[in-house]
């Protein structure tokens, strides 16, 4: 019978079904990080149990790790104990750690890709939410917390309930200066925040298939959002293209046969699906949001939304939204005045994210009155920027350019927002108080739309800005 | 781990959808090699202002105080899977979450930890989060077994998934022994997919 590629890869990996009618699944791959996974070894000890797979587990550094001074021992005490309790957990279980200065650092949804860990046909776990990023290559790729994290340590399996697929078609030709955060901006407005909970999103149609596997990265990675548990794409030429060569990925004609097999993962044409939704592509346009989910989203040329055209709790969602976010009804999005710039992420903080912006800010500088920082998602892509002297690029825009690190996503690290400024963000989360200033005010955009935000110091339009053509 | 079936006590209700685990627990409080402190962080940047002064949060009414059930509305706990936000949850003293429906992370989180999370039709449990700001005394009483929760004689229908809903009863919420017992079938299939 036809399959989807979600049933596929949970049909490979299912090893049985539990009394409770969970299914036990087993993770092909495993990566861990110092805010969620350290407890983890601490729970395995308690236990006396020991790391199954400990081959099938990487781990990283990149929530609390500082961009600017990265020296051990880090000027925060708690953050450079969470970094050794990590160090020292991987080096006890014989866990392969990417640490600081190894070259291969970085937020964790950009190292499994880049290092070719993260392949077709794979269960992903990791404690991060975000970790919907790596479907992109065509995975059931879920986040989960601690005590799974435990579980998978233990038995390389964890317990879950199956979902449902839901087809995304996006079909048509994206207009020029919309880009992948715009789609998935757009898609997270139309299906609702908590739309996508009990399903799997399968992201399908002509605009996905054109886009690069970075760009795809952007899309799966905002599945959460939507409530989606995981998001995947299926894999196809621009996937093995992408993989091919990369440090984990077997060479020559091993390469081939693993291509052979992760073509088999794709969907087949005529599989089921237990919802579809199709957009046109003419629909999206530049997006950004004005309120504190990624939901409460408009394109640029909208104006803020008017609490008193709707009824019941919708209504005090929006007015709560507007208080927090200091917006009045009725107003356009743009123009609003803007204090901060970030660029980067696990949702945008890839090379491509920094090419695309660097072609766009030669000879132009951004506004005094805001403070603009761009932080490479790892290691690797820091060392590419710099190989192609982008972070000059930026540096003469007036971006600091950074070492790598989730940063102002979440401000676990030093780069926080200060009192109620608003940050216009590449980033994935508009969440009250989720960039580290409990009054902070976050405006979710793509990485064109941030650096047009950092040269006028407002949000702006940044197909006008940058002159890309139709409005 | 004992098996959940039916337990009271008082609720408490914390109004608003689509409540994100940024909420629930700030990220500067996960900076921490443990969870056993989290308790007192819960919902902090709602409860406290910046000088730690209380904002009059109904988590700090007096007459909430030893309230162990939370209710609150739609999409409860969206956003990051940090497990620190049910922790924080239990730790603060709270067994239970009653809502109008739950993000899964955080579902299946509070699953593993013992916290059974029940959701209700929407008018039911609008009636509930009223009955409990109208008098804070009166217990609610959970039964996953009958799927009932009775308050001031009131008796609510509610719904749970049905595989925790086994879990709590059967004892079986934390899954691991229950992972660890098929080690040979791992094995098999790690074998097979190439991953021993």
């Amino acid at each position: 019978m036809a399959k989807n590629l979600y049933q596929k890869v949970w049909n490979d990996h299912v090893v049985r079904q539990l009394d409770s009618g969970q299914y036990q699944l087993f993770i092909a791959l495993h990566l861990i990080h110092e805010v969620t996974s350290p407890q983890a070894f601490g729970m395995l000890n308690d236990k006396g149990l020991s790391v199954a797979y400990p081959h099938r587990t990487f781990a990283t550094v990149d929530h609390i790790i500082p961009t600017d001074d990265q020296s051990r021992p880090l000027a925060d005490d708690m953050a450079e104990r969470m970094i050794q309790v990590l160090a020292d957990a991987t080096e006890q279980n014989n866990i392969e750690f990417f640490a600081p200065e190894s070259g291969s650092q970085g937020i964790v949804h950009v190292v499994g890709p880049e290092l070719g860990l993260t392949q077709p046909g794979m269960t992903i776990c990791c404690g991060d939410s975000h970790t919907s990023t790596h479907g992109a290559f065509g995975c059931i790729s879920l986040g989960i917390g601690t005590s799974q994290v435990r579980d998978v340590l233990a038995s390389q399996t964890i317990a879950m309930d199956p979902l449902k697929v839901r087809r995304i078609r996006i079909e048509g030709e994206l207009s020029s200066g919309v880009s992948a955060k715009d789609v998935i901006l757009h898609i997270i407005h139309t299906l609702g925040v908590n739309g996508g909970v009990g399903f799997a999103y399968e992201y399908a149609g002509s605009v996905i298939e054109n886009m690069t596997m970075e760009e795809r990265m952007t899309v799966c990675n905002m599945s959460i959002e939507g409530g989606a548990r995981c998001g995947y794409i299926n894999p196809d030429e621009t996937t093995f293209e992408y993989l091919k060569g990369r440090e984990r990925v077997p060479q020559g004609d091993a390469f081939e046969n693993e291509v052979m097999k992760w073509r088999s993962f794709a969907s087949d044409a005529d599989a089921q699906y237990d919802d579809e939704v199709i957009i046109d592509a003419k629909e999206i346009k530049p997006t950004v949001t004005w309120g504190v989910t990624p939901a409460q989203a408009i394109s640029i040329g909208e104006v803020i939304p008017d609490p008193d055209l709707v009824e019941g709790l919708e209504r005090n969602l929006i007015s709560d939204a507007l208080d927090y976010m200091k917006l009045e009804p009725n107003q356009p999005i743009k123009g609003t005045k803007v204090d901060v710039a970030f660029l980067g992420s696990c949702t945008n903080g890839r090379l491509s994210d920094f090419e695309q912006v660097a072609a766009v800010l030669k000879g132009r500088k951004v506004t005094s009155s805001v403070r603009a920082i761009a932080v490479p998602g790892s290691e690797k892509v820091d060392k590419a920027a710099r190989e192609k002297n982008l972070h000059l690029v930026f540096e003469d825009a007036g971006f600091e350019w950074r070492k790598p690190g989730c940063s102002m996503c979440l401000a676990m690290n030093p780069d926080k927002l200060i009192g109620d400024e608003t940050c216009a963000s590449s980033s994935n989360r508009n969440f009250i108080g989720r960039q580290g200033s409990p009054t902070g005010r976050t405006i979710l955009m793509s990485p064109l739309m941030v650096a047009a935000a950092a040269i006028e110091g407002k949000v702006a339009d940044a197909r006008e800005v940058f002159g890309l053509g139709e409005l | 781990m004992k098996a959940i079936s039916k337990f009271s006590g008082r609720g408490v209700y914390v109004e608003g959808n689509d409540i994100d685990t940024d909420r629930i627990i700030p990220a500067r409080f996960l900076k921490c090699v443990t969870f056993a402190e989290l308790g007192s962080s819960l919902f902090y940047d709602v409860r406290f202002d910046e000088e730690g002064n209380s904002k009059g949060h109904i988590l700090d009414a007096e007459q909430h105080q030893g309230a162990e059930i939370l209710i609150s509305d739609v999409n409860f706990g969206c956003g990051s899977s940090r497990e620190h936000a049910p922790q924080a949850i239990q730790k603060f003293g709270l067994k239970a979450v009653i809502a109008d429906s739950f993000a899964e992370i955080f579902h299946g989180n509070c699953t593993t930890l013992g916290i059974p999370c029940v959701t209700m039709e929407k008018g039911a449990r609008e009636k509930l989060s009223a009955l409990v700001e109208a008098d804070p005394e009166a217990e609610i009483t959970i039964d996953l077994e009958g799927l009932k929760i009775i308050c001031a004689n009131n008796i609510f229908d509610i719904n749970m998934k049905d595989s925790a809903r086994e879990a709590f009863l059967a004892a079986t919420y934390d899954p691991l022994d229950n992972l660890l017992a098929a080690s040979d079938e791992i094995a098999a299939i790690a074998a097979k997919l190439g991953y021993a």
